[in-house]
């Protein structure tokens, strides 16, 4: 059996890794448009810090591709997928057969509509080449404007801050981080990385970009040297609905990671999940559903199949210093406790946890997201939004967790 | 493979396995010396929990890892069954913290996070803890581990 991956990140690497569990002899090809080894993609930010560097940041040992027998064709595009034949289109033509293909293929920077980036110099900050690209355009007077306050504009921030001049990020949304934060949360966060020099103005779309001055809807004139577009992603995912792959704004699969086209599964960035703390399909975009997901598909495809059932948001950042970690849904009934270097808002529905967001303090948050991923009931622990425990847990469910099933 | 089980019925609650694992870990090789002064981060934690309850928690090394296949940069691997830190790549995002339904890795000093790795990464070469527990609550045995929640 030929075993296609287009894509060369997480959930290609999941898609490898589930499927050299259980088969060792299939032929693996991975197709990638990046010609790097496969690397961590958050880490592009940590790289421009000088807080990791091109050996540690690759994702996977030298010898990845070669210990779980992998053909890596890498630098080649992927522009077409044939389902009835069974065969891909690559960009510097050729075509390639495949028994089973992983669709792995992950997103691209959204560019929004703003009028003049057309023809006015910008850069993305989604890639090892674009982290590369935007460095060596910085220089230590670099005046910088990132359109987008989500994770990807203020990890750039983070990134380049020890590189450049100034910083100003914009973005429509009223708050940073909105996908993740909710206002009190995201106000500190924000006056944080005040105090590390970064200016926002928020609320505040940036309307037109001309020569290097950008005007934002309240008419305020921003000049800058460098522009980031960070305005969130698209998923690269045209190749399969072109062909009728059935999707929502990502594609959808069932649990084993396959779509509605025969042989052909879906993983990563590119595929909607069901969230499990709400209920409802979407991307997620989160590195370790990527990963999940395309092991999922790996196994499946493997012949072992083992439904990835439990996807949920789960975001762990640092920005300036400060840890924040998230997990489940924002809303609902809710408590907070605040104090100098700690903010912590639980939500809560039908007597269990759904969800909370954490700023300061990730001591033993992973117990926390147990207990949204089990919906475990609240009446059943005692939960302490101030200290999480295993000792909240009834002796015998304790026991079964800590020592296993056979305890 | 063996795993850590822990018996709370037998635990003392007495912590001696934590400066034994801080111990470990130190590097030093004398515990007094190594501990002095020291606010000790050990890589296993008790618990005391009501009516006189105690139990220890170190890394479970579950068979699906939620911590290393959601490491971000590839830094949580399993080799041979134990889940082992390169502290070298790992850039303290702390997913992982959030990830492990057991509580047990933590941030480190001088590196960014800290896990049980059976003492494979230090000169104990055996886990300190399960040696020197008082009354035998820690101990190493056959046994798979299920990540259970
Ligand atoms: C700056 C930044 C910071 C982030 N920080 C975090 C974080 O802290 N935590 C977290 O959980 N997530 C984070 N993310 C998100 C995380 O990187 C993604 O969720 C993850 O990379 C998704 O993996 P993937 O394999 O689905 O796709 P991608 O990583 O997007 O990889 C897609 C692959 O497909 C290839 N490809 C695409 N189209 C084609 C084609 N037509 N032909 C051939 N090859 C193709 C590409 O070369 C690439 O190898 C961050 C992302 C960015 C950009």
């Amino acid at each position: 059996m030929r075993i296609v991956i287009v894509g060369n990140s997480t959930a290609a690497v999941g898609a490898i890794e589930g499927i050299r569990l259980f088969d060792q002899k299939s032929e693996i090809i991975v197709i990638a448009n990046e010609e790097a080894h496969t690397y961590s993609r958050p880490l592009i930010s940590y790289l421009l810090e000088g807080k990791t560097d091109l050996q540690r940041m690759k994702y996977r040992p030298d010898d990845f591709y070669e210990r779980h027998n992998v053909t890596a064709l890498l630098g080649q595009t992927v522009t077409a997928v044939d389902a009835g034949a069974h065969e891909l289109t690559l960009a510097a033509g050729g075509k390639v057969p495949y028994d089973k293909l992983v669709w792995a293929a992950g997103s691209r920077p959204f560019i929004p509509p703003v009028q003049g980036l057309d023809s006015a110099p910008y850069y993305t900050f989604q890639s090892l080449a674009d982290a590369e690209k935007l460095a060596s355009a910085l220089s230590p007077d670099s005046r910088v404007l990132i359109i987008g306050a989500g994770l990807i504009g203020l990890k750039c921030a983070e990134g380049i801050a020890g590189r450049c001049a100034r910083i100003t990020i914009a973005d429509i949304a009223p708050r940073i981080l909105p996908s993740i934060l909710d206002e009190e949360g995201a106000a500190l966060v924000q006056a944080h990385a005040e105090k590390h020099g970064i200016r926002f103005h928020l609320g505040n779309a940036v309307q037109s970009v001309d020569g290097n001055t950008a005007r934002l809807a309240d008419g305020t004139a921003l000049d800058y040297d460098i522009l980031v577009v960070a305005s969130g992603v698209k998923p690269n995912l045209e190749p399969l609905t072109a062909i009728g792959a059935k999707a929502g704004r990502g594609i959808l699969t069932d649990a084993n990671g396959l779509t509605s086209l025969p042989d052909i599964y879906a993983a990563g960035d590119v595929a909607e999940s069901l969230d499990i703390t709400d209920g409802l399909s979407r991307i997620l975009a989160i590195l370790p559903g990527a990963y999940q997901q395309g092991k999922a598909a790996g196994k499946a495809i493997a012949g072992f199949p083992v439904p990835f059932d439990e996807a949920m948001p789960v975001n762990s950042l640092g920005l300036f210093g400060l840890h924040m970690g998230t997990a489940g849904v924002a809303k609902g009934e809710s408590t907070v406790t605040q104090t100098d270097a700690d903010y912590r808002r639980f939500f809560f529905a039908d007597g269990k946890l759904v969800g909370f967001i954490l700023i300061g303090d990730l001591h033993r948050a992973g117990i926390y997201t147990a207990l949204v991923r089990a919906k475990i009931p609240l009446d059943t622990v005692q939960f302490d939004p101030q200290k999480p425990a295993l000792a909240a847990f009834a002796p015998a469910a304790r026991q079964k967790m800590i020592n296993g099933e056979n305890a | 493979m063996k795993r850590i089980t822990v018996h709370e019925e037998w635990c003392l609650g007495c912590h001696l396995c934590e400066y034994y694992c801080a111990f470990a870990n130190s590097g030093g090789d004398d515990m007094a010396d190594a501990l002095r002064g020291v606010a000790i981060r050990p890589r296993i934690a008790v618990e005391d929990a009501e009516n006189d309850v105690h139990f220890a928690v170190s890394c479970r090394h579950c068979a699906t890892p939620r911590c290393a296949e959601g490491c971000i940069t590839g830094a949580l691997s399993v080799v041979d069954g134990v889940i082992r830190l390169d502290a070298d790549k790992c850039v303290g995002c702390y997913t992982c913290i959030l990830l492990c339904p057991y509580g047990c890795i933590t941030p480190s000093e001088g590196k960014p996070i800290q896990k049980c790795e059976l003492c494979l990464n230090n000169s104990a070469g055996a886990p300190l803890c399960v040696q020197k527990c008082p009354n035998r609550a820690i101990v190493l045995e056959e046994g798979a581990v299920p990540c259970a929640l």
